[in-house]
C-alpha cells in the first residue's frame, strides 16, 4: 500500500485511540474523582452518563455513591450496671466527599472500614458503659398491656430517662464530625442485636425460671383458694336455704284475707325468694 | 489437539473451505452482526418485571412489561422484580417452599435471641414480606440491599421488642409487635431511601429460650390446675345448692298447704256460726228457739227413751215407769257420766 495514505491512516488511528482514552462512563452508582499526577482536579463528577478527562495526563478514580454498609464486631461490653452484654452494631455510610476519602484513606474501603471500626467500636463501648442495661435495651416509656393477664405475670417496665435511639443518636453526633473530616457522611448507626454473655445468660434464665415458678404457685394458690372459697360458701348456701325453710315452715299462720294488706307477710317472702335465688 | 497439528505438520491450508467467494464471507460477517446487533435492541419485560434502563451510565428510564428497544450496546437494561413479593426470614430458613424444614435452631439463634425491656429473653421467629416498589432506589441508592435490609429488620424487631415485657411477647403483643415492627421499619426504609416498600412482618415461633421453657409451662399447668380446681369446687356447689333450695321450697309449700288447709276449714265453720249469729241477732228469740229446737232435734233422736211433761205437772212420778227408764237412764248415764 501507498506510504501516503498509511501515515495519516495511522495518525487518525492514534488519534482515535487516545480520545477513547479519555472518555469514560459514570453509573449512577459510581462518582469520580480526576486526579492529574496524583492530585485531585475540580470536584467530583457525580452525574452519571459520559464523561471526558484529558488522556493519559489524567486519571479517573471511581467511587461507590450509595449507601455502604458497616457491620461491627460483637463486642463485649460491661453496662454502667456492670452487665456484660454482647453489643453488635451497624451503620449505613457514604462517601460524601470524595476527594477528602482519596487523600485520608487513599480512596481504599478498607482503610475506610477500620477506621470506622476504630471509632464506632470506641464509641459504642463508652456509651454503653455510661448507660445502665435497660436503657440500652428499652426505646421508651412503654407501660405494658396488664388488659389481659394481671401485672404480676405481665413483669414491669422500669423507667428510663434514656433509650436505645437515645443512646445510638449520641454515639452517632459523636462519631458523626469525626468521619467527617475523613470524607464520610455517618447515615444511622444502630445496635443491631445486644445479648447477655453467656455466664450472666445462665443466671438470667435461673432468674425467669424463679420468676415463672412463683407465678405458677401463685396460680395454684388461688386455685385451692378460691376452690375453699366455693365450698364454703357452699356450706353457708346450705345452712341459710335449710334453716329458712325450717323458719319458714314454723311461722304463725295467717289468714288468706289479710294478704293483699298483710304487712308482715312481705318480709318472709323476699327472705324466701332470695333463698332461691 | 493443537499441538498435535503442529506435531505432524499437518499442512493448514487443508483446513480452509474450498474456495468461497469474498463476498459470501462479507455477507456472513454482515448477518452476524446484524443479528446481535438485533439481540440487543430487542428485549422482553415480564409481566412481574420492570426494566430499569441506563444510557451509558445513566438512568433513562423505567419499562412496564411488553416488548422494547433500545440502543445496541450503549443501553443497557436491568430487571426488577418489582411485582413479586419478596420474603426475609429470621430465626429459621425454609429449604425448600412446601416443605419448611428448620435448621437446627441454634444455628440462628443470633438472629432470634433477644432481650425483652424487663431484661429476659425471648427466642422470636419472624419473617418479612416486601416488595420493590421504587426499582431505582432499590438498584442505586444502597449497595448490599438485602443485607442492608436484613440488617435493619434484626434492629428495629429488637427495638420494639426491646420496650416489652417478655410476657407481652410470648403472649398477648404479638401483633402489637408485628404492627410496630413493620411501621418503624417502612420508616427507616424511607430514611435510606432503598426503594422497598414493606408489606408485612409475621411473627412466627415465639419461645422462652429452652432452658426456660419448662417452667413457662409450669406456668400453664398451673393456671390449667387453678381452674380446674375452681371448676370442681363449683360443681360441687352446683350439685348441691340447688337441691337444697328446691326441697327448702318443698318444706315450706307443704307447710303452706297445711296452713292452708287448715284456715280454710276453720273459715269455713266461722262462716257457718256468723251467718247464724246473723240471724240470732236479727231475731234473737226466734233463733234461739230455732237453735234450741234444731239442736233438740239433733240430740233426742238419739235418746232411745222420752218424756215430756208439761212444765205445770205436779208430779212425774205416776207416769214413770221405773224399768224401762232405768234402763234407758243408764244408757244416757253411761254417756254423761
Amino acid at each position: 500500500m501507498n506510504v501516503k495514505i498509511m501515515v495519516p491512516l495511522a495518525l487518525v488511528i492514534v488519534v482515535l485511540v487516545v480520545l477513547a482514552s479519555g472518555f469514560y462512563v459514570v453509573d449512577e452508582r459510581q462518582q469520580v474523582i480526576i486526579t492529574q499526577f496524583g492530585e485531585p482536579v475540580d470536584a467530583a463528577v457525580t452525574d452519571p452518563g459520559l464523561h471526558f478527562k484529558v488522556p493519559f495526563i489524567q486519571t479517573a478514580n471511581f467511587f461507590d455513591k450509595r449507601f455502604l454498609e458497616w457491620d461491627g464486631d460483637a463486642n463485649q461490653v460491661p453496662t454502667r450496671d456492670k452487665r456484660f452484654i454482647w453489643v453488635d452494631t451497624y451503620a449505613r455510610w457514604r462517601i460524601s466527599d470524595p476527594q477528602v476519602y482519596l487523600e485520608r484513606l487513599r480512596g481504599d474501603e478498607l482503610t475506610a472500614q477500620s477506621r470506622l471500626d476504630d471509632i464506632l467500636d470506641g464509641e459504642t463501648r463508652n456509651a454503653v458503659a455510661r448507660h445502665d442495661l435497660v436503657e440500652v435495651v428499652r426505646t421508651s416509656n412503654r407501660q405494658p398491656d396488664t388488659s389481659e393477664v394481671d401485672e404480676e405475670e405481665t413483669g414491669v417496665l422500669d423507667e428510663i430517662t434514656t433509650g436505645r435511639v437515645d443512646i445510638t443518636e449520641a454515639i452517632q453526633t459523636i462519631a458523626g464530625p469525626r468521619l467527617l473530616e475523613l470524607g464520610i457522611e455517618l447515615m444511622d448507626f444502630r445496635f443491631k442485636r445486644i445479648n447477655y454473655v453467656d455466664e450472666v445468660q445462665r443466671d438470667v434464665f435461673d432468674r425467669m425460671i424463679a420468676e415463672r415458678q412463683r407465678i405458677a404457685q401463685r396460680y395454684r394458690s388461688e386455685g385451692e383458694g378460691e376452690a375453699a372459697r366455693i365450698g364454703g360458701e357452699k356450706e353457708r348456701e346450705l345452712q341459710r336455704i335449710q334453716s329458712e325453710a325450717y323458719r319458714m315452715h314454723r311461722r304463725p299462720v295467717e289468714s288468706p284475707t289479710q294478704k293483699p294488706r298483710g304487712s308482715t307477710r312481705t318480709p318472709t317472702t323476699v327472705t324466701r325468694r332470695s333463698t332461691l335465688s | 489437539m493443537k499441538f498435535r497439528v503442529f506435531d505432524n505438520d499437518v499442512d493448514l491450508s487443508d483446513f480452509l473451505p474450498p474456495d468461497i467467494p469474498m463476498k459470501g464471507i462479507l455477507i456472513g460477517i454482515v448477518l452476524v452482526i446484524g443479528l446481535v446487533t438485533a439481540w440487543n435492541t430487542v428485549y422482553q419485560i415480564e409481566p412481574e418485571e420492570a426494566g430499569v434502563v441506563l444510557r451509558l451510565g445513566k438512568y433513562v428510564g423505567t419499562k412496564n412489561p411488553g416488548l422494547h428497544f433500545k440502543l445496541p450496546f450503549i443501553d443497557q437494561m436491568v430487571r426488577v422484580p418489582v411485582e413479586r413479593q419478596l420474603k426475609q426470614e429470621f430465626g429459621f430458613r425454609t429449604e425448600a417452599a412446601g416443605v419448611r424444614t428448620t435448621f437446627s435452631p441454634a444455628a440462628f439463634l443470633g438472629e432470634s435471641l433477644m432481650l425483652t425491656g424487663d431484661l429476659n429473653v425471648a427466642v422470636v421467629e419472624w419473617i418479612v414480606q416486601y416488595r420493590i416498589a421504587d426499582p431505582y432506589a432499590y438498584l442505586f441508592k444502597v449497595r448490599n440491599v438485602e443485607e442492608t435490609f436484613a440488617d435493619m429488620n434484626e434492629a428495629v424487631m429488637r427495638g420494639v421488642v426491646g420496650d416489652r415485657t417478655v410476657t407481652e411477647v410470648l403472649t398477648v403483643g404479638r401483633q402489637d409487635i408485628e404492627l410496630n415492627a413493620q411501621i418503624a421499619l417502612q420508616e427507616l426504609c424511607d430514611q435510606y431511601e432503598n426503594g422497598i416498600r414493606v408489606e408485612q412482618v409475621v411473627l412466627q415461633d415465639v419461645n422462652p429460650p429452652d432452658p426456660v421453657k419448662p417452667s413457662w409451662d409450669e406456668v400453664n399447668q398451673a393456671q390449667q390446675q387453678r381452674d380446674r380446681l375452681i371448676n370442681e369446687a363449683r360443681a360441687d356447689y352446683n350439685s348441691v345448692i340447688p337441691r337444697a333450695s328446691g326441697e327448702a321450697q318443698q318444706t315450706i309449700l307443704q307447710a303452706e298447704g297445711y296452713a292452708l288447709n287448715r284456715v280454710n276449714r276453720s273459715e269455713g265453720d266461722a262462716t257457718r256460726f256468723k251467718s247464724l249469729y246473723e240471724e240470732y241477732r236479727r231475731a234473737p228469740d226466734v233463733t234461739r228457739r230455732r237453735m234450741y229446737l234444731e239442736t233438740m232435734g239433733r240430740v233426742m233422736v238419739k235418746v232411745p227413751g222420752k218424756v215430756i211433761l208439761d212444765e205445770k205437772a205436779q208430779g212425774i212420778l205416776p207416769l214413770l215407769p221405773m224399768d224401762g227408764l232405768r234402763r234407758s237412764a243408764n244408757l244416757v248415764g253411761g254417756g254423761g257420766d
